[in-house]
């Protein structure tokens, strides 16, 4: 069983829920972690797992054999990411542009190109007790996470229940944060920028064909426009969490999940037994 | 020679510390200015700021590879040298997937695949309070925002020149990778606005380590602050050690949800605490950017 959870809004307590449901999980089953909002990593600041093991994630990209390269300019025109620009007749490679897509490689005439690893960012794991943790943080300066989401993802494949953490927004960290999971849980912050943002991704899942359940968090007011919206859509409400300063002041600790646990255990029972029904089905 | 335009984004590393309610504030206490939405991924300044749309421009980020079914003989060529796993049997480019490199077109031996124009969204042209105002509304499960930033900047960088605006305000995404990039390059200054969280205080040391990778002028301000004096104090200590100054605090205030719920800026919306404090904040930064 694979769970993403998602909000499309940042700060919306995505990091709060996953590391919490993923605790309780682990009291059961063994049970993973996967931090894929390599941008801003922060799961295991709440989970507080050892790290035991980290290894680099490297993307390959082309380097120029310039004695047998003849300036032709092929590999610039191939490239559809501005990567390679041939200046005086030499090409000058631009890594953080690279996509890896190996075209350069291909069409040089001359043979001229090899592809060399470039690391990007890192994978760091570790476990205590049945919880285990695999999480991806990518290297300052660098422009694409999702070599990094795409080797988190490929953690502990075979555990029963994997839990993703997936970044803010609705773009392509997102999108392969959430291909093949089971089910993507947003959590949503009863607000208009929350609700808008939560369709987006909504619509994202809908678009990957998987099923969404929705948990409101950080709830000052009753927002109507999203709970009509959740009644039209006839997505699962799983539980809602009222606005709390005190949640707010764990989070600025360190310790929300012994919070949510003793604060919130009602809702976050009715999420797991949600989760586990799905399972059994 | 030197571009009188200031360009001022606003940033922050972990999301939801309050970016788009301190530029909309921003917006409404600048006297000229133009106002770019950047969170192209989950834009929601459009929200309080209530813009009349002039014009709505197409956006192709990239193409993406089409195979004819016609022309397809079934080789399966373009599946080894696809990187993405973008084509799926039998054979069929999925458009989640493909990334528009166009190594399937070039390898095919049947020329049997197109590169077609993809729009990716739509930049909206607008005027919010008489003043131009862009935002971008991505198709659904888009990529490419980097370069829909790219493209949105540009956009204002002209709108700048052609009606004499000395200042366009950034309302950039969360994260580090290539929105963010694309949101602060080149800018006159970032302002970072982080939290005294534990995660905020991660975030903030990643995204001040990223401004000053691309040497970009900083300052930080602390939302939420009064959650954890102790944390506001280790915010302060992590900023001297950077060299980075802390411009302003904001307390938490319930308001700022409440301003949202009525379609507001907090600024707009009440005179309480936050803001105060954001006024205040606006004040410092103006001085910043003279």
């Amino acid at each position: 069983m694979n769970i993403a959870i998602a909000s499309g809004k940042g700060g919306t307590g995505k990091t709060t829920v996953s590391t919490t449901l993923a605790y309780l999980f682990s009291l059961k089953h063994p049970t993973v972690l996967l931090d894929c909002d390599v941008e801003e990593p922060d799961s295991n600041l709440f989970l507080k797992i050892p790290v035991t093991h980290t290894y680099n994630v490297e993307v390959l990209i082309p380097q120029v054999d310039m004695d047998a390269c003849t300036g032709c300019g092929k590999c610039e025109r191939t490239c559809q990411y501005n990567a390679i620009v041939v200046i005086k007749g030499k090409p000058l490679v631009l890594p953080e542009l690279c996509h890896s897509c190996g075209g350069c490689y291909l069409v040089c005439p001359e043979r001229a190109i090899k592809e060399v690893p470039r690391i990007v960012g890192t994978v760091e794991s570790g476990h205590k007790n049945n919880l285990y943790y695999a999480g991806g943080i990518l290297n300052i300066g660098e422009h694409i996470a999702t070599p990094i989401i795409d080797e988190v993802k490929k953690e502990h494949l075979n555990a029963k229940v994997r839990i993703i953490d997936a970044p803010p927004g609705s773009s392509c960290p997102v999108i392969h944060s959430l291909e093949g999971n089971d089910l993507v849980l947003l959590v949503v912050e009863p607000t208009p920028f929350g609700f808008h943002d939560a369709v987006l991704v909504y619509d994202v899942a809908k678009s990957l064909s998987i099923p969404c359940g929705i948990i409101v968090n950080n709830m000052v007011e009753k927002y109507v426009p999203l709970f009509s919206f959740i009644e039209k859509e006839n997505i699962p409400l799983l539980a809602t969490i009222p606005h709390d300063i005190n949640v707010a002041k764990a989070c600025a600790e360190g310790t929300c999940i012994d919070f949510m646990i003793s604060t919130y255990s009602k809702q976050f029972e009715a999420i797991q037994c949600f989760i586990e029904d799905i399972v059994k089905q | 020679m030197k571009s009188t335009i200031q360009q001022l984004s606003i940033v922050s590393g972990k999301g939801g510390t309050g970016k788009t309610s301190i530029a909309a504030s921003f917006a409404k206490l600048s006297s000229k200015r133009i106002l770019v939405d950047c969170d192209v991924d989950a834009s929601n300044l459009h929200i309080v700021m209530h813009p009349e749309i002039l014009e709505e421009i197409p956006f192709v980020g990239q193409k993406k590879a089409i195979i004819s079914q016609d022309r397809c003989r079934g080789c399966g060529d373009c599946v080894i040298y696809c990187r993405f796993n973008a084509i799926k049997d039998f054979y069929v480019v999925d458009p989640l997937l493909c990334e528009g490199c166009a190594v399937c077109a070039m390898m095919c031996p049947y020329e049997a695949v197109d590169m077609v124009d993809h729009l990716s969204g739509t930049i909206a042209v607008a005027r919010a309070d008489s003043q131009p105002f862009l935002f971008a509304k991505m198709g659904i499960a888009e990529s490419n925002s980097g370069k829909l930033v790219d493209e949105i900047r540009q956009r204002a960088m002209k709108i700048a020149q052609a009606e004499g605006y000395n200042l366009i305000i950034i309302d950039g995404p969360p994260g580090i990778g290539c929105p963010v990039i694309a949101s602060i390059t080149g800018t006159t200054h970032v302002l970072i606005v982080t939290e005294p969280t534990i995660s905020g205080m991660h975030d903030l040391e990643r995204i001040i380590e990223v401004t000053q990778h691309f040497k970009i002028p900083t300052s930080v301000c602390i939302n939420k602050c009064d959650i954890s004096e102790s944390n506001t104090q280790a915010i302060h200590s992590l900023c001297n050690a950077y060299g980075v100054e802390v411009i302003g605090k904001i307390p938490l205030d319930t308001d700022f949800v409440k301003a949202q719920i009525a379609g507001k800026t907090i600024i707009e919306f009440s005179n309480g605490k936050a803001s105060k404090a954001i006024q205040s904040l606006w004040t410092k930064i103006e001085n910043k950017l003279i």
